[in-house]
């Protein structure tokens, strides 16, 4: 059953990536003139319509469509409009950035969720517990930006001790990932620790006791595998919030990134720049998705056979 | 049915499980009293079946045995040996030769391992026997239980019921126990397995001679397997005695309504056919006197003030009635 299960996901996956695509596209003409807020309104008619034909505003939209359809499909993103570079190089510029504070805040959010969650749920109702889902909530429902800027009062106006902006060292790090990692520790606490309760209430758990595993590994061996798999899924949801998460926080502390970019170019008009981010982005997407449901098979043996897969 | 008589193998005095109702003023007076002074024996390769409705208390007792539960007081001696007072740790490794089969076999297997890795999980646990030979193990435990080679690389999703209460079988098995607790083993199973694990669990018996506590409420199944019988009512035994002597003549009259209630095994001496009325009390707040008066059709006057013993009549008949005798004529 694998391989058609994967090939039918991954046909989705193309016809997703195409409407993202034609949206962003239909989205961005319909949203006012790049030419204006390249070369300003004052400037000579001449100008105008020279700038028009070089990026081929002058044509019928589906032209347009067509040949921007066709040198995507060539891997040709066209050139940014503001600063006249390919928009790949100027997506490959900020991809690491964005790549090293997406990983560290999201695996470290990760880590650290699941750990407060076990520990919660092994303590259920008591102080720790209670004490361990406060932070969840706090985590989950403190905006973004909010976080951040207290973050930065506190550490880099009040203490001086960590920089606000920037991406020079790797103390510029520190808040930006803290800002987005609370936000995922605080949401996989609460979804590992109903998880973990919900698996240590089975009998296999009970069976597992009867038979005298120790609690480490009834923990570890039977209760978090079984809870993983509700907590994969959204493990996938959440690759969604890091994409948002991160427009919001590399703005707030001017983090060189791939949010910081599209922001820039969205204010710009930038079409070719906007849409390669976005389906840059819509790519991740799919891709973690797709490592998402892999994962899956492997977690859950009940995906891997196609009766299993139904029910 | 094999004559059994040696020294008890299991020995439970006075258990008592108390929920709640210590921790804090407002809960109290609402202790819910689950087992009230249970005391029974199971000698070495007998079946000790415990009936009773849901909620009297006899799922409780068996947690209690294998040490899932704690009591609130009273003693288990399990081969000579007092189990309440050892730590955490020492009953874990005790644990070995007392194992237990669950109501509802799925679920207790888990979900994400092959049948081959739960039946060898508790070899390892214990580490019996060289590891290189455990999964020989395994196939001969397997096939003890009639489950084909082929079974052990499946997953629990992959296979029946009946087949997923052998797998169980075959893991409690593992330990070689001296004592297995069953709860409910065949009541979440279809009738024709039913019959087929119930055969199977006799035949091991036979041949390993090992103990069972059977807890259920099919009294018909309780009868073919015990050679001993406890009934148990609001966490108490109202009836204990060899499983003949219970069944032709029952001398409490929760036991007489609970046999009057299947069709087909009625005492062939009673006197009106007699059914239970309503629900069982809440054990929070049981009825004073004998806990059976509200629903007991010969409740006298004194019933309700008096709470009666559980007493010897007649040989290991013992009887929590004031008017068993009545009965016994």
């Amino acid at each position: 059953m694998q391989a058609s299960y994967f090939a039918k996901k991954i046909i989705r996956s193309v016809l997703t990536i195409w409407l993202v695509v034609t949206f962003t596209f239909a989205a961005l003409h319909m949203s006012g003139d790049p030419i204006e807020a390249l070369v300003g309104d004052q400037a000579p008619a001449a100008v105008v319509a020279h700038y028009r034909e070089k990026f081929g505003l002058d044509r019928p939209l589906w032209e347009q469509y067509v040949s921007y359809l066709h040198s995507i499909a060539l891997g040709d993103f066209g050139l940014s409009m503001s600063d006249q570079k390919p928009a790949t190089t100027l997506i490959a510029e900020a991809l690491p950035n964005t790549l090293r504070l997406g990983l560290v805040s999201f695996i470290g959010g990760l880590t650290g969720g699941v750990v407060l969650g076990i520990v919660a749920a092994l303590n259920r109702n008591r102080p720790v517990d209670r004490f361990v889902m406060s932070f969840a909530v706090f985590g989950f429902s403190m905006p973004n930006f909010f976080l951040g800027i207290l973050l930065m009062l506190l550490f880099a106006l009040h203490l001086r001790v960590l920089p606000s902006a920037g991406a020079d060292t790797g103390w510029h790090l520190i808040l930006p990932a803290i800002t987005l990692g609370t936000h995922f520790a605080g949401t996989f606490a609460r979804f590992t620790r109903s998880a973990m309760l919900e698996v240590m209430n089975k009998q296999y758990m009970t069976a597992a006791r009867a038979k005298g595993a120790p609690q480490a590994r009834r923990v570890f061996w039977h209760a978090l595998p079984n809870a993983a798999i509700p907590i994969l899924t959204i493990v996938g949801l959440k690759l969604g919030d890091l994409v948002a998460g991160s427009i919001v926080v590399e703005s707030v502390f001017a983090w060189p990134g791939i949010g910081r970019l599209l922001v820039g170019a969205v204010t710009s008009r930038d079409f070719a720049l906007v849409q390669a981010i976005l389906i840059m982005v819509a790519i991740t997407m799919m891709l973690t998705n797709l490592a998402v449901d892999f994962i899956y098979t492997i977690v859950d043996p009940r995906m891997r056979t196609s009766e299993g897969a139904r029910a | 049915m094999m004559a059994v008589n040696r020294e008890p193998l299991l020995q439970v005095s006075n258990l008592k499980r108390y929920y709640g109702g210590s921790s804090s003023w407002l809960r109290a007076g609402r202790t819910i009293k689950a087992v009230e002074d249970v005391s029974f024996f199971v000698r070495p390769g007998e079946t000790f079946g415990v009936v009773g409705e849901s909620g009297c208390g006899k799922t409780t007792t068996g947690r209690m045995i294998v040490g899932l539960d704690r009591p609130t007081a009273g003693s288990i001696n399990f081969a000579g040996e007092e189990l309440t007072t050892l730590s955490a740790e020492e009953w874990r490794i005790r644990r070995r030769k007392m194992q237990m089969i669950f109501q509802n076999p799925l679920s207790a297997l888990d979900p994400r391992m092959t049948i081959r890795r739960q039946i060898r999980e508790p070899l390892d646990l214990h580490d019996i026997g060289i590891p290189n030979e455990r999964d020989a193990k395994v196939e001969e435990l397997l096939d003890a239980v009639s489950l084909q080679p082929a079974m052990a690389d499946r997953y629990p999703h992959q296979i029946s019921g009946g087949q997923a209460q052998r797998a169980v079988i075959a893991r409690a098995l593992g330990l070689d126990p001296d004592l297995v607790v069953c709860d409910e083993p065949v009541s979440a199973l279809d009738l024709s397995v039913q019959a087929r694990v119930t055969a199977l669990l006799q035949d091991l018996q036979e041949r390993r001679g090992m103990a069972y506590v059977f807890i259920s409420h099919d009294l018909r199944i309780v009868k073919k397997l015990s050679h001993r019988v406890a009934v148990m009512y609001l966490g108490q035994i109202v009836e204990v005695g060899d499983t003949d002597d219970v069944y032709r003549q029952p001398l409490h009259p929760y036991t007489r309504a609970l046999i009057a209630a299947i069709p087909d095994m009625a005492p062939n001496h009673r006197s009106k056919r007699t059914t239970l009325q309503g629900d069982p009390p809440s054990p929070a707040a049981p009825p004073s006197g004998c806990h059976f008066h509200t629903r007991c059709h010969m409740a006298r006057e004194s019933c309700a003030r008096e709470a009666p013993v559980l007493r010897e009549i007649g040989g290991a008949h013992q009887v929590r009635c004031h008017f068993a005798e009545e009965f016994a004529s």
